[in-house]
């Protein structure tokens, strides 16, 4: 099965979700990340769907769990990149994704982190 | 077998003199008259074909190839007066004025002969007023065309994005929020939020006549999409008028941020981006 790759940049981890997610991959990748996280003492988690196409609510409340799992591990999530037309849709379909920081490219994100206190 | 076309051909330079001095008569809009040169190569034209059509022995349904010639040619100098303001009488009135000098050859040719004529005059109606009837609906349709396309570059005029600083859009609304038009608005402010990669965008609802619960619950929707893709959204141009209707109606914005007006809401922009305009030194 593949997995999406979690890359450590200083005391950020970035995540880049180049494929379609289905709701395994999704499961798999809240598992490695929290993983993660605790292993490196991660500070902020940037995760960049600039490539998805679609989102459904499956992987909109994904999204919120791992912002949420990460704040209680001590660690800020910033969902990156979101195409309008996805933004559209969650909208649509009322997850407004309470609780996740967003910005609108990795730059951005990166900045955000920086602002929080988080040292890169 | 009719002999229509024959006598179109017989007949041609009488006809076409008595069918243009009938026009002539027909003021066009603003009481302005077709030229006459004009006009004439286009009756001209018009019985050229007419007769070739007539020509080939039907005469009953212009539905067919055999009229093909006539009907293109009729559509363009439908579509042309409809273009220049014509009503659809006037236009129609191109082919109806036919009808009496028609009318009047055949009357001669025909002398003694009643029933002969009663026939040519009946099938000579039935011809032209399909022609007519032709003439109105490629009229219309060419209106309907125009309506079209204005409502398309009305949605197009009517979202006018702008950039006031780096990262900093503004998008003035003017006019009435229905669903479609939101359904736009909402599209290409998010689109150039992505282009521009401006993290703030202010909408400005100065122009907007009403808000309604609909047109509060499609700005929130607005509003919380461009926070999804990590921009900020603010509304500005609260009317005090409408700030007292929205709130006797129960509309709530939650917590986006409003501004009275534009100029504080850019206000608050550069704070956000902690810039600061400041009096030039003289």
């Amino acid at each position: 099965m593949d997995t999406i790759p979690i890359l450590k940049l200083g005391d950020f981890l970035l995540v880049t979700i180049q494929v379609d997610m289905h709701d395994r991959l999704a499961m798999r990748l809240q598992d490695d990340l929290t993983e993660r996280i605790v292993q490196v003492k991660a500070r902020g988690v940037l995760i960049d769907i600039s490539a998805l196409e679609m989102v459904d609510s499956f992987i909109g409340r994904m999204l919120a769990n791992i912002a949420l799992m990460a704040r209680v591990l001590d660690a800020e999530t910033v969902v990156v990149g979101m195409r309008p037309a996805v933004a559209i849709t969650l909208v649509e379909l009322g997850l407004s994704l309470k609780g996740v920081r967003t910005a609108l490219n990795v730059d951005q994100g990166m900045d955000l982190l920086r602002q929080l206190g988080i040292r890169g | 077998m009719t002999k229509i076309p024959a006598i179109v051909k017989q007949h041609e330079s009488e006809l076409l003199a008595e069918w243009i001095a009938r026009q002539s008569a027909i003021a066009g809009p603003h009481g302005r008259t077709r030229p006459e040169p004009e006009l004439r190569a286009e009756c001209r034209t018009f019985l050229n074909l007419f007769q070739q059509a007539a020509q080939t022995g039907n005469v009953s349904d212009i539905g067919t190839s055999d009229w093909k010639p006539v009907r293109d040619f009729l559509q363009e100098a439908s579509t042309q007066r409809a273009r220049q303001g014509y009503s659809p009488v006037e236009t129609a009135m191109f082919i109806f004025s036919l009808k009496h000098p028609l009318f009047q050859c055949l009357r001669q040719e025909f002398q003694g002969d009643g029933d002969g004529l009663a026939d040519e005059i009946w099938t000579g109606t039935l011809l032209l007023d399909q022609l007519g009837l032709y003439t109105t609906e490629v009229y219309q349709k060419s209106r309907e065309e125009v309506i079209a396309r204005q409502q398309q570059e009305m949605i197009e005029l009517s979202t006018p994005v702008i950039q006031l600083w780096h990262g900093i859009l503004a998008l003035p609304l003017i006019g009435t929020l229905d669903s479609n038009r939101t359904q736009v608005i909402m599209e290409t402010l998010l689109q150039r939020i992505v282009d521009t990669g401006s993290a703030i965008a202010i909408i400005d609802i100065t122009g907007v006549p009403t808000v309604d619960t609909m047109v509060a619950q499609h700005l929130m929707k607005t509003v919380a999409a461009a926070r999804l893709m990590g921009a900020d959204c603010m509304i500005s141009g609260i009317r005090p008028q409408i700030a007292q209707t929205m709130v006797h109606l129960g509309v709530a914005l939650g917590d986006v941020t409003t501004k009275a007006s534009l100029a504080d809401a850019f206000a608050n922009a550069l704070q956000k981006k902690r810039l600061a305009v400041s009096e030039a030194r003289a």
